[in-house]
């Protein structure tokens, strides 16, 4: 189910490490035994990068039936942060440390139809799902978007299975994807659920589409790898007046974390700023509320009168010399 | 082949498998107006239909609080809304509206279970939906077949499905369960040959020649030829489809016509199908039909046939919740096998082997597997 359990590490050994494309590389490792892992399922590795160590996020793109051995697929990025420059760097028998399987993106029973849409590497986190919904024998199409065939991977394998339900988009050859018309199309007499996995900007484009022709919110399935606000983390000041209490927010700390820390008992339950329980007043800010909740709406994230405070945050005003962001409570 | 050991083999209270597909309902019985609760396999299912006449089965216990979905009402065209604080879940079960804020979690949804209409029965599927396929679902065609007619009814038994499957295989139980309509001598005294078939199902088939009609099938003979009179072949040919259906293939005909070489012109044939669906380790759903292949036009048949059999089962669900008291009540006795109990025992060694790779993390089993052709090989 989705409530996902934490994260339990362990150290994995790579067995098997080869290019796909160009730009992608696959990467097989054997943990130890445990249930498969289910489609939607990524591990989390621990990847060494030049700015020291760091978490990266992998979509499962096959797994053995106990799901002991599990293999990702890597594009290296142009500008990358040094995750993918160290998982292509593996070679066979090399050790790393990953976490089980991690759920948040589960494949559902019970829709009247499927589209999968997958974009460049974005791939590997539905093609598990693809194979599934052809088990299941449902009514699906499944959408691969790409600039160029070779930069694809895993086409002839998807064509094999998926036979006319395959649709290749492929920019380079004039068959590029229209979003807009994506939406458009679907059938308006049932629902549709579509799984996709792709760039933000394409992500983000067939969202407001979605929304635009009245969709259901909820049969538009994706994957956000943990709550990215709009800025870095930073640290910054709190205080709430009725408890006479005051401190700082540091930059690796959330807010809520601080304010329990300086004595206050704060009410929360998720921790994830889905549930809202944590909402607290904002009596006045200096800097920007960087909302990182999906509790509020984007109409009351606008108002700032309220925020999450077990993941929400203060970014310094705009004005550099302003300070950093201050913030103050009401209970 | 070196010798398993099966350790729930003679098992009293036998274990269910979870990927499998299991009757839930029959396809009335679910409708588009009122969402009704069963449980199956442990596992507590508010099932309904889309507006559109798909099925739907979802875990009974909402998200929030876990207040049963299927006290609630039917909304939209594939929504139910739960009837403690409103939330609405969709066909797959996701959360589509929390009536008071603005937002929906993305983390609300409850387990929905994958479902499918065959054979004039819901099928669901408790355990990885990831492997539910539906070309498992066991062969039941007879009830949907332009060339067989027939009726039949659920007992909600209370006893473990494994007992009741342990009756369906050994027939000879109805010479002393069954003796006023079904029962004869012959029965036990007949020889009876046991198979375990390539595709992995298991056969019991009896040959009874030259005897007398029980009174059921008296009648059932008249039916067909009013003046019947004299003696019948008779058989039983029961087929085992894991994990838990069983279509025997009954009848009698004119004796020396020929029957048991194919020709059944001058005889009447029955089916009676049986799935049975475990509820709980003492508890079952047990599905029964009784399909016919001659005056399919005759509503008096049918119902007649419907309610002879019924009177037969409810002598069978008698002794089985007997027997289930009786095991409950003596938990220190085994249980020992006796040469009756080859189809039996069969289909508790397949069980068994499902069981087994179920717990590997392994697919369904294959029919190879079943028939262990697989397992010497592993
Ligand atoms: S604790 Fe749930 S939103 Fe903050
Ligand atoms: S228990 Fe269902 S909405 Fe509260
Ligand atoms: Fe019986």
């Amino acid at each position: 189910m989705s409530s996902d359990p934490r994260p339990a590490w362990t150290t994995a050994r790579v067995v098997e490490s080869r290019p796909v494309t160009d730009r992608i590389r696959r990467v097989t490792f054997e943990r130890p035994a445990g249930r498969r892992a289910a489609p939607g399922t990524h591990v989390d590795v621990r990847v060494r990068t030049p700015k020291g160590e760091d978490v990266r996020s992998y979509s499962i793109v096959e797994s053995s039936a106990d799901g002991s051995r599990l293999t990702v697929s890597v594009m290296r990025a142009q500008a990358s942060r040094g995750g993918s420059v160290f998982m292509h760097g593996l070679v066979e028998g090399d050790e790393i440390e990953c976490t089980q399987p991690l759920q948040n993106f589960e494949l559902r029973h019970g829709a009247h139809r499927y589209v999968v849409l997958a974009a460049g590497v974005g791939i590997t986190a539905v093609i598990e799902m693809g194979r599934v919904l052809h088990r299941l024998g449902q009514d699906y199409r499944f959408v691969y978007v790409g600039r160029s065939r070779a930069q694809m991977a895993y086409v002839d394998e998807l064509a094999a299975l998926h036979g006319d339900r395959l649709e290749l988009r492929v920019d380079d050859e004039g068959t590029g994807l229209d979003v807009e018309s994506l939406v458009a199309d679907l059938p308006d007499d049932g629902r549709a659920e579509v799984y996709m996995c792709g760039p933000i900007r394409l992500m983000d484009a067939v969202r407001r589409s979605w929304l635009s022709h009245g969709r259901p919110i909820a049969d538009l399935r994706f994957e956000t790898f943990g709550s990215s606000g709009w800025f870095e983390p930073e640290a910054f000041e709190v205080e709430i007046p009725e408890l006479g209490l005051s401190t700082v927010v540091a930059s690796d700390a959330s807010l809520l974390e601080a304010l329990a820390a300086a004595g206050a008992d704060m009410m929360y339950d998720c921790r994830k700023g889905e549930c809202g329980l944590c909402e607290v007043t904002i009596s006045s800010v200096r800097g920007r509320v960087d909302h990182r909740d999906v509790f509020l709406s984007d109409d009351e994230k606008a108002t700032d009168e309220t925020l999450c405070i077990c993941v929400s945050r203060i970014a310094a005003p705009e004005d550099g010399d302003a300070g950093t962001g201050r913030l103050t409570l009401t209970l | 082949m070196s010798l398993e050991t099966h350790e729930t083999v003679t098992a009293k209270i036998f274990p269910h498998p979870l990927n499998a597909w299991y009757a839930v309902a029959w396809d009335h019985e679910v409708t588009a107006k009122e969402p009704m609760s069963r449980t199956i396999a442990g596992k507590s299912m508010v099932l309904y239909r889309t507006t559109d006449n798909r099925p739907v089965a979802l875990a009974d216990a909402c998200w929030h609080r876990l207040a049963p979905l299927s006290m609630g009402t039917l909304v939209g065209s594939d929504e139910i809304q739960c009837p403690y604080h409103g939330l609405r879940y969709n066909s797959t079960g996701r959360c589509t509206s929390m009536p008071a804020q603005q937002t929906v979690n993305p983390s609300a949804m409850v387990p929905s279970y994958p479902v499918v209409e065959r054979y004039r029965y819901l099928w669901v599927w408790p355990g990885d939906m990831t492997l539910a396929d539906p070309d498992l679902i066991p062969d039941m065609s007879q009830m949907s077949s332009p060339e067989w007619a027939g009726d039949g009814e659920t007992i909600h038994a209370a006893c473990n499905y494994q007992l009741i499957l342990d009756n369906l295989m050994d027939l000879t139980h109805e010479e002393f369960v069954h003796g006023a309509s079904l029962g004869q001598a012959e029965l036990s005294e007949s020889g009876f040959h046991t198979k375990l078939e390539d595709d992995g199902s298991v056969t019991v088939t009896r040959w009874m020649h030259e005897v007398e009609p029980p009174p059921f099938w008296r009648r059932n003979m008249r039916d067909k030829f009013p003046d019947f009179d004299g003696l019948v072949d008779r058989w039983q040919i029961i087929h085992y489809y894991a994990p838990s259906t069983i279509c025997i293939d009954v009848g009698v005909a004119k004796a020396g016509t020929g029957a048991d070489q194919g020709d059944r012109s001058q005889g009447v044939n029955g089916y009676v199908m049986n799935t049975i669906t475990p509820e709980t380790d003492r508890s079952s759903h047990y599905f029964w039909a009784f399909m016919r292949n001659y005056r399919l036009e005759s509503q008096t048949i049918t119902t007649q046939l419907r309610n002879g059999v019924h009177g037969v089962f409810g002598e069978d669900e008698v002794m089985l919740q007997a027997q289930q008291a009786a095991i409950d009540a003596n938990p220190d006795h085994e249980f020992y096998s006796l040469n009756i109990d080859a189809g039996g025992m069969w289909v508790r060694r397949i069980l068994d082997r499902m069981l087994a790779a179920e717990e590997r993390g392994e697919d369904p089993l294959s029919a190879r597997d079943l028939t262990g052709i697989g397992a010497a090989e592993r």
